[in-house]
């Protein structure tokens, strides 16, 4: 046991760090907006859209729940040029975040939508509202605050999940650590200061996401 | 130069698989019986252990899983520990798995209705009788359902260790790739084993679900 903890060095790495950070932040901004948008539309499929799609976005929603984040991410980046599709590093890591929490936000968002009762709808039609509205305003605003507690914790899961995409040399936080790494041989300092970065993040994360619900949903509460 | 026909990549990474299932089994089981430890402290009358379990919780489930197999790999090597990469794929494992098992079974010892934590007690029962006798077996007919889900996690968890230099499904993969020039269909190939491992699990989960709450409706 003669290993002395030494962390001051790695305050001349702070760009690097920094720069971690910030495209961590970036893919879970991209990943969260564009994922739970595809999850709403998947969701809408799943429950009220056309017959023939459903079994498509069935097929999908399983096999991306069913395979890890790490093959889907080497399948798009490595897998993909071969039928011709070349995607830069962080294009392939910022995709397959998206493919991956479209897929599971799609069941969490389902699990609201079919809890809506079957009446809000009739009532959202007797008041002359088209198909889209009802579904805009009566289903989809109180089934997403039935389920964004869910859901926040989803998006923190895609957040940290996110760490492997330093494995296709996209340069996010964990990059940064297995860079110094590299560079220092300090493993134990680099490691836990980036996992408790991840930590911060993921207090953070939630506290937004937090803040959010409590802005756009509206704050009589829907039961 | 070698040429690898599409039995030849399937073979390879069917072997490689075995290591993906135990590595699965060890990490389930061992997780298995650390969550139940900890579950004990989480929901224990004093606060000190309560507290204690709660942050160990945070903590693993705040940080990735890939960062606990890199302190586990590389920080602990630094101490002088020779650690061989299944030793510290198994432990961050067992230890992140217990974390979300802990919280799974929480809840669903939670869900118990209250009031057979007082009908027990006013039989005279201690913590631990009740726990054994009342609580737990009820507990665990709640508590089936989330924990086979939670197994199709551990799977899709030990592609990760690939990363340390395991060699199991996903490591075969980026392997077989390196040898025969066809990642779309060497992964694709991953995937749909991956796949296979988990589907079944994900559906008994849903099934035992469904199942198990009509059984409670007809009380």
């Amino acid at each position: 046991m003669s290993y002395h903890f030494e962390f001051s060095w790695l305050l001349q790495y702070y760009p690097e760090i920094i720069k971690g950070v910030l495209i961590t932040l970036e893919l879970i901004a991209i990943g969260g907006v564009l994922g739970i948008s595809l999850g709403i539309f998947c969701a809408w499929v799943r429950a009220l859209g056309p017959a023939w799609l459903k079994p498509i976005v069935a097929a999908y929603v399983e096999l991306i729940r069913n395979t890890p984040f790490l093959i889907q991410l080497f399948f798009i980046f490595f897998g993909l040029p071969s039928l011709g599709l070349h995607l830069s590093e962080l294009t392939a890591a910022n995709l397959a975040m998206v493919v991956n929490l479209g897929a599971y936000s799609c069941e969490i968002i389902r699990a609201g939508i079919q809890a809506t009762p079957k009446g809000q709808f009739e009532a959202g039609e007797s008041l002359a509202m088209t198909r889209f509205e009802t579904f805009r305003h009566v289903v989809l605003v109180p089934s997403l605050q039935r389920i964004w507690p869910a859901l926040s914790s989803q998006v923190v899961i895609v957040m940290l999940g996110s760490a492997v995409v330093s494995q296709i040399a996209a340069e996010d936080l964990t990059f940064a650590a297995n860079f110094i790494q590299s560079r220092t041989f300090r493993a134990f300092e680099a490691y836990i200061v980036s996992t408790s970065i991840y930590l911060a993040l993921a207090i953070l994360l939630r506290q937004v996401l937090g803040l959010i619900g409590w802005f756009i949903f509206p704050r009589r509460a829907v039961r | 130069m070698i040429t690898f026909t599409l039995w030849d990549i399937l073979r390879n990474l069917l072997l490689a698989t075995r290591w993906t299932v135990l590595l699965s089994l060890v990490s389930f089981v061992g997780g298995g019986m650390v969550g139940l430890c900890l579950l004990f402290l989480r929901i224990s009358r004093r606060k000190p252990p309560r507290v204690l379990a709660k942050y160990y919780i945070e903590l693993f489930q705040g940080t990735p899983l890939l960062m606990q197999l890199f302190i586990a790999f590389f920080g602990l090597g630094l101490f002088g520990i020779d650690v061989p990469a299944w030793l510290a794929a198994g432990l961050a494992l067992i230890l992140w798995s217990a974390a979300f098992l802990t919280e799974i079974w929480r809840g669903c010892v939670e869900a118990v209705a209250k009031g057979q934590w007082e009908a027990s007690a006013s039989l005279g029962m201690g913590r631990l009788q009740q726990m054994r006798y009342v609580i737990l077996p009820q507990a665990l007919r709640i508590a089936i359902p989330p924990t086979v889900g939670f197994s199709v996690q551990i799977i899709k968890g030990t592609a990760l260790t690939s990363i340390i230099g395991f060699v199991e499904l996903s490591k075969a993969g980026t392997v077989v790739t390196n040898a025969t020039f066809q990642p779309f269909t060497v992964y694709g190939l991953v995937a749909l084993i991956y796949f296979a491992l988990c589907w079944p699990l994900s559906k008994s989960s849903q099934i035992l679900e469904r199942k198990l709450n009509v059984a409670h409706r007809n009380h």
